[in-house]
């Protein structure tokens, strides 16, 4: 608790260049990272990410310093270089493209690696460090750091907000963009831009390895929680910064915890909750959502069979007990008397000393049910030319979907019928 | 049974288009009138949805060029519409309806400027003219095939263009919007614009169009429906594949040689 108050209070300057530094990142990667995901192009960002390391260490080599601003620009230039190997490889050959990124990627890193090893080899005391872009140093960012990382964060939001009806149309109808005339190449150049801009920057914090879970992850998790691009947008960015200050905090309380992959372990985490429980598109809201229709098709089928029985003896409030029930059709006794309990409890029901009894209600959805389970089945015979004994079985199910506009369509279109295929009245 | 009119919408100039080298569409001439319902009729892989790619200018082209209203497709952007196949896309992109439909107004606006309530009002109206005006608001995941293509008319409608080109608006529609289309469609011809469209149904093609384009790699045909629809002209586009071209198509790709020769 006093380790959560220190941190929140911000006192330390190092805690506070830390989480902005680290909550600015993950912001602004993970909107631009909405766009690259939303293009399907995840793997370029997993490709850049990569191609970096190379160019940190030919810019340290030649310039002989750490200085932040001039390892970025060797990044950036190998980044870049290597989405135009990408390009070019797709374009000029009959390699697919995903196979051209991971050639792209591998070569990239595979040199990254070898130069980074000479340089360590080499005994240049200043080089100490230099391997924090393969993990990333989140804790160690400093002042200087921040303000490269203000000013990149600011350019990747702005631009996204100044080209959102571009990019969204190029995410979506590249093709259809051009035939309006916008600037597709130039487009997709910012894009790429805005991607690479991202990872160099985002490499200081999580390293090459794990920079693309920051611009993919936010996107992914976002996208199970909404069907509008805004919020989507909006989403991935609170989900990324919060993630930022999360990991800020566990480095923080424990020291031995490196930043940048806690960062990348919670916003995962995130999206496996998202996963779970996102509404209508999580798994747990179908686990529901089946389990639902299950109950109403039980209850339904309860129903029905009183219904039925009723049907037979010419009277609906006959009472029954539940062994006539389960000898009309056979299913388990625990569950019958769950949904008859059920039943009672919503007031289609009634259990007497006797057995069960129909009330009012109960008698009008049975009798629903049963409209339209034939209805179903003359639709069948009559449109669709089934035997009227192949119809039974796709008919139990459909009885318990049809809306009340589309049986008053099926009723229209069957003219209104009296007699199903069995030559049985239709209630 | 190739005609030629005079002041065409579109002129098509010794076309010849390639994917990776091999062409699938040879030394496509052709030309059509203003103010038409065009048919583009083929068997599968016949080259029409690339046909109508190259004149949108979205595909590189081999050899020849197009003219549309006498002059080239850039300088005419903005009377142009395009309705791609519906399964170009991704129906699953978080966008509303609405969304969707805005999208044709985004030519007009140009960069940088977001849609006014005039463009919304343009793109409400599109929804009306293609019935869907109460799914406005909707996800278009959780559209039919035949509502999403509706969705991608009414985005070329918004467009408000004067020449329409429409790759298989009727593919997987159900009748009812087959026919509300093909209504649109000639009011869209009555009001003296040109509509393209890539069609395979042989049996409704000489009810819908009064000029069409019969396409089987090369061009087999091109002309007012009456004339150009015949069965002759029918079997020579759908018989037989031309093993001869696809196999010089082949060799072309294989030794990289271009399908024309280099002019110095
Ligand atoms: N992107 C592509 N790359 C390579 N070949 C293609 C591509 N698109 C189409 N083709 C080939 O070009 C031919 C014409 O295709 P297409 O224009 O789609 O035909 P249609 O629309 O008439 O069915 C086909 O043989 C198809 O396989
Ligand atoms: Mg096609």
């Amino acid at each position: 608790m006093d380790a959560f108050l220190e941190f929140f209070s911000f006192a330390d300057a190092n805690v506070r260049y830390v989480t902005i530094g680290s909550v600015l990142l993950a912001a602004s990667s993970a909107v631009v990272g909405c766009f690259t995901y939303l293009r399907k192009r995840a793997l370029v960002g997993d490709a850049v990410a990569h191609a970096v390391l190379p160019g940190v260490c030919l810019a340290f080599i030649l310039s002989g310093t750490k200085n932040p601003f001039i390892l970025l620009i060797g990044a950036f230039i190998t980044g870049w270089l290597s989405l135009i190997c990408i390009d070019f490889i797709t374009s000029r050959s009959r390699i697919k493209e995903d196979t051209a990124i991971g050639l792209v990627l591998s070569v990239f890193f595979g040199i990254g690696i070898l130069l980074l090893t000479a340089i360590q080899h080499s005994g240049n005391a200043a080089q100490s460090g230099l391997d924090k872009f393969l993990f990333g140093k989140a804790a160690s960012l400093v002042g200087e750091d921040l303000i490269a990382f203000s000013v990149v964060a600011v350019v990747l939001l702005v631009s996204t907000i100044v080209f959102y009806k571009e990019l969204t149309l190029l995410c979506f109808d590249q093709a259809y963009a051009r035939t309006i005339g916008f600037p597709v190449r130039a487009l997709e150049l910012l894009l790429t831009t805005l991607t690479v801009f991202a990872v160099v920057v985002g490499i200081q914090a999580v390293g090459v390895v794990l920079m693309a879970a920051m611009l993919i992850t936010p996107a992914a998790a976002a996208r199970f929680w909404t069907d509008r691009l805004p919020v989507m947008l909006v989403l991935s960015a609170l989900m990324g910064a919060f993630s930022g200050i999360a990991g800020a905090f566990v480095s923080y309380t424990a020291p031995a915890m490196p930043t940048g992959p806690w960062i990348v372990l919670i916003i995962s985490m995130i999206a496996i909750l998202s996963f779970a429980l996102a509404p209508s598109k999580g798994w747990v809201a179908r686990i529901i959502r089946q389990r639902r229709n299950r109950s109403q098709m039980l209850e339904e089928n309860l129903l029905k069979l009183l219904y039925h029985l009723g049907e037979q003896k010419q009277a609906y409030t006959a009472v029954h007990t539940l062994q006539e029930l389960l000898q009309r059709r056979a299913m388990p006794e625990k569950q019958a008397r769950a949904g008859l309990h059920k039943l009672r409890n919503q007031g289609y029901v009634k259990k007497l000393p006797e057995g069960w009894q129909l009330t009012t209600q109960g008698q009008r959805r049975g009798q629903r049910v049963v409209r339209l389970h034939r209805l179903w089945e003359l639709y069948l015979t009559q449109y669709l030319h089934l035997a009227s004994d192949h119809v039974h079985e796709d008919a139990e199910t459909i009885e318990h979907i049809i809306t009340p506009e589309l049986e008053q369509k099926l009723m229209e279109e069957l003219s209104f019928p009296v007699l199903d295929p069995h030559s049985s009245r239709i209630p | 049974m190739i005609l030629q009119v005079d002041n065409p919408v579109v002129e098509v100039h010794d076309l010849t288009v390639s994917y990776d080298r091999k062409p699938v569409l040879w030394g496509i001439d052709l030309t059509l009138p203003a103010g038409s319902l065009v048919g583009v009729i083929g068997p599968n892989g016949a080259g029409k949805s690339t046909l109508v790619k190259a004149m949108m200018d979205l595909l590189p082209t081999g050899s020849g060029y197009v003219r549309i209203f006498g002059k080239s497709i850039n300088e005419v952007r903005k009377r142009i519409s395009y309705v791609p196949q519906r399964e170009s896309v991704d129906w699953d992109f978080p966008a509303s309806v609405f969304d969707v439909v805005l999208m044709g107004r985004y030519g007009k606006l140009g960069l940088f400027s977001r849609p006014r309530k005039a463009d919304k009002d343009a793109a409400m109206e599109a929804l009306v003219k293609v019935g869907m005006e109460s799914f406005a608001k909707r996800q278009i995941s959780q559209l039919s095939g035949g509502q999403q293509q509706r969705v991608f008319l009414a985005r070329a409608l918004a467009q408000n263009a004067d020449i329409y080109f429409m790759d298989e608006p009727f593919a997987g529609v159900d009748i009812a919007t087959e026919t509300a289309i093909i209504e649109l469609l000639r009011i869209m011809r009555e009001q003296g614009k040109t509509v393209i469209v890539v069609h395979h149904d042989l049996q409704s093609a000489a009810e819908y169009f009064d000029w069409v384009v019969l396409l089987n790699m090369r061009l087999v045909a091109s002309g007012p429906t009456g004339v150009a629809l015949t069965q002759e002209l029918l079997e020579q586009t759908y018989g037989g594949k031309l093993t001869v071209l696809s196999k010089v198509g082949d060799l072309l790709r294989k030794q990289d040689f271009p399908s024309r020769e280099v002019k110095s």
